[in-house]
């Protein structure tokens, strides 16, 4: 997916940023991981201009960028909401009752499903597999955020810090 | 955010002693505590000498697999031919465990020392510590407590004023539990897709950039420091059951327990005992059905195994299991197994790289064989052929995620045959599964 008009990402600060990264390691595709987190963190999400502008500046081909941010789950290939909500359901958060905090959070951000876009475009939400705080459980990332021991009863509350 | 609880009498606090103390994350605090005095220690003994102290430590590899970590480092090129390069295991992704996000959080800078005094026993330049993606506060943490560790002098060129280069940068991961694997982390360090890697060559000949590699998981890489102040020695006597499973390990408790958390005990310590008396037991009214001490990779306890199993790498071996990465999944009278089983198996599916047949089609298989049985339409023969499958999935692949698939639905149909039968024969409401894969 792709945007009609595309600024590039790496210029100025940005640019430089990248530049500081690059002796850290002895090849220049080594890079890349941090490269598409910055443009994420620009922009919201990568598109195929994106992995084309970091594959010019790190001296790889689009293709092979592509390939790379296909495995990675947490690289958007798509804009998402304003706000981007995932919530354990594994296992040890699945014993605990992390499917009614899932429907919670479809239910209150007016979400249809999973991985959709509320039609006010403010949330996605999505079930995320083991976020690694499972003693913790329902543990939930909201953008950057990570949200610890949230209950279905929870959710209004929260959801209202996140407008 | 705070560190739930208080440590129980029963718990040996060694790694978790600062654990809710805020002033140990910064360099000063940390160095009030006694911090950085290992690495100085380290840094005036030959490479050679550390090691030959962690190895009489008895150490072993907190991650999962359990390999000494002395025996390890002396698997690098003595003469250093190359660059080396040491990589810390901070992906933390099986599920149950949660332990190196404490660590990191609470003392970064313990972690910073222990892939110091590592670094310098391999001879390595560059460590780069691995964090998964969505750890955003430990990544905080860890990005403030290294740019304090270079202000003070304690890496950096000239690092502790040894004349000695020690670097290290944090990597931030982007979404892949199979990154935690050693060969796939250090596929994902160079920029590629996180597709395990065959072995041999072993790391410690062609790792990283294809260089001589350590790769060791936060905790053990955390336990170092304590290791070189105190003694080998020291280390080796904290042990309740097997002479070869030594020191302290943190135990990561989820599930149907009263009070989860990290709990620090000495090895050998008994599974019933961490969850009755230090976690408060399976919820009131409820009894334990079911525990998986490993991580979730790990073959499943029923009630009798879990009560009389101690909680070191021989003790679960022999009850039939593993030690794993030590997150202990607790499972009572209310759990359904043959859902939960189910959602043991549609993770590996999610996390399969995808490169080898057996895993790529045999984890989606699974899932789909155990829907249909939870949907109410499966047959006598689906429990033989999921066993069938897990065989084809166990001990074929590149690495072992196939196999850590296979073990919960192995281990599950075994001991809890009669869940499985009574979906299959109608005598159970169908559950079909509410949120989709
Ligand atoms: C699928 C898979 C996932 C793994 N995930 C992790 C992990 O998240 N953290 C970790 O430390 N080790 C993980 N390991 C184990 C590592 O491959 C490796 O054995 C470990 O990091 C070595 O460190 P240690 O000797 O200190 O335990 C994983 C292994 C496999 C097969
Ligand atoms: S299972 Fe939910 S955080 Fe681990």
């Amino acid at each position: 997916m792709h945007e009609t008009t595309y600024e590039p990402v790496f210029t100025g600060d940005r640019k430089k940023q990248l530049d500081q990264l690059l002796p850290r390691f002895p090849t220049k595709r080594a890079a890349l991981l941090p490269a598409l987190w910055m443009v994420q963190q620009a922009r919201g999400w990568i598109s195929d201009h994106a992995m084309a502008e970091v594959a010019e500046v790190l001296g790889l081909t689009p293709a092979y960028v592509k390939g790379v941010v296909t495995f990675y789950t947490m690289y958007h290939q798509h804009p998402v909401g304003k706000h981007f909500v995932q919530v354990c359901t594994t296992t040890p958060c699945n014993l605990c009752g992390a499917e009614g905090v899932v429907k919670a959070f479809l239910e209150h951000t007016g979400c249809k499903e999973l991985g959709a876009t509320s039609p006010d475009g403010k949330y996605t939400v999505i079930e995320v597999e083991c976020l690694g705080a499972c003693g913790f459980p329902t543990p939930v990332m909201i953008g950057d955020d990570f949200i610890e021991n949230v209950t279905p009863e929870g959710v209004p509350e929260l959801l209202r810090k996140y407008q | 955010m705070g560190y739930p609880h208080q440590p129980h009498l029963k718990e040996t606090v060694v790694l978790s002693q600062y654990f809710g103390d805020a002033e140990a994350r910064t360099y000063d605090g940390w160095v009030k505590r006694g911090g950085y005095q290992a690495l100085e220690k380290a840094l005036a003994m030959e490479p050679a000498q550390v090691i030959e102290i962690v190895k009489q430590s008895g150490l072993r590899g907190r991650g999962g697999a359990g390999f000494p970590a002395g025996v390890k480092w002396s698997f690098m090129p003595k003469e250093k031919k190359k660059p080396h390069y040491l990589c810390c295991n901070a992906d933390e992704s099986e599920p149950g465990t949660f332990k190196d996000r404490e660590i990191m959080r609470w003392t970064p800078h313990g972690l910073i020392e222990g892939c110091a005094i590592a670094q310098y026993a391999i001879q390595a330049e560059v460590t780069y510590i691995y964090v998964r993606g969505e750890f955003t506060e430990p990544l905080r943490i860890m990005e403030g407590a290294l740019a304090e560790a270079y202000r003070h002098g304690v890496l950096g060129p000239n690092a502790m004023g040894t004349g000695k280069r020690l670097d290290m940068y944090l990597h931030r991961g982007a979404g892949a539990y199979i990154c935690g694997e050693e060969t796939a982390l250090m596929s994902s360090i160079e920029g590629r897709r996180g597709n395990p890697r065959i072995r041999p060559p072993f790391p410690a000949a062609y790792g990283v950039f294809g260089m001589p590699t350590t790769i060791n998981n936060v905790e053990t890489l955390a336990s170092v420091p304590h290791i070189i102040n105190r003694g080998g020695a020291w280390y080796k006597s904290l042990s309740l059951s097997h002479p070869k499973s030594t020191g302290t390990k943190l135990f990561s408790v989820c599930g149907n327990v009263k009070r989860p958390g990290n709990y620090e005990v000495t090895m050998g310590f008994p599974l019933g005992e961490l969850i009755d008396e230090l976690c408060g037991g399976v919820p009131d009214g409820r009894t334990l059905k079911a525990c998986i001490p490993g991580g979730s990779s790990v073959p499943i306890l029923n009630r009798e195994e879990s009560e009389s199993c101690k909680l070191d790498y021989e003790g679960c071996v022999e009850q039939g299991t593993m030690l794993g990465s030590g997150g202990l999944i607790v499972f009572d009278d209310s759990a359904d197994m043959v859902y939960q089983i189910m959602r043991l198996a549609r993770f590996y599916a999610h996390e399969s790289c995808a490169q080898c047949t057996q895993c790529r089609e045999g984890t989606a298989w699974t899932v789909r064989i155990l829907q249909r049985i939870l949907a109410g339409q499966g047959e006598a023969k689906d429990l033989d052929l999921l066993l069938d499958l897990s065989e084809q999935m166990t001990g074929k692949t590149i690495c072992v995620l196939s196999d850590s698939c296979a073990a919960p639905v192995v281990s599950g149909i075994k001991k809890f045959r009669g869940e499985f039968e009574a979906y299959i024969n109608g005598t159970r409401r169908p559950r079909p599964v509410l949120v989709h894969a």
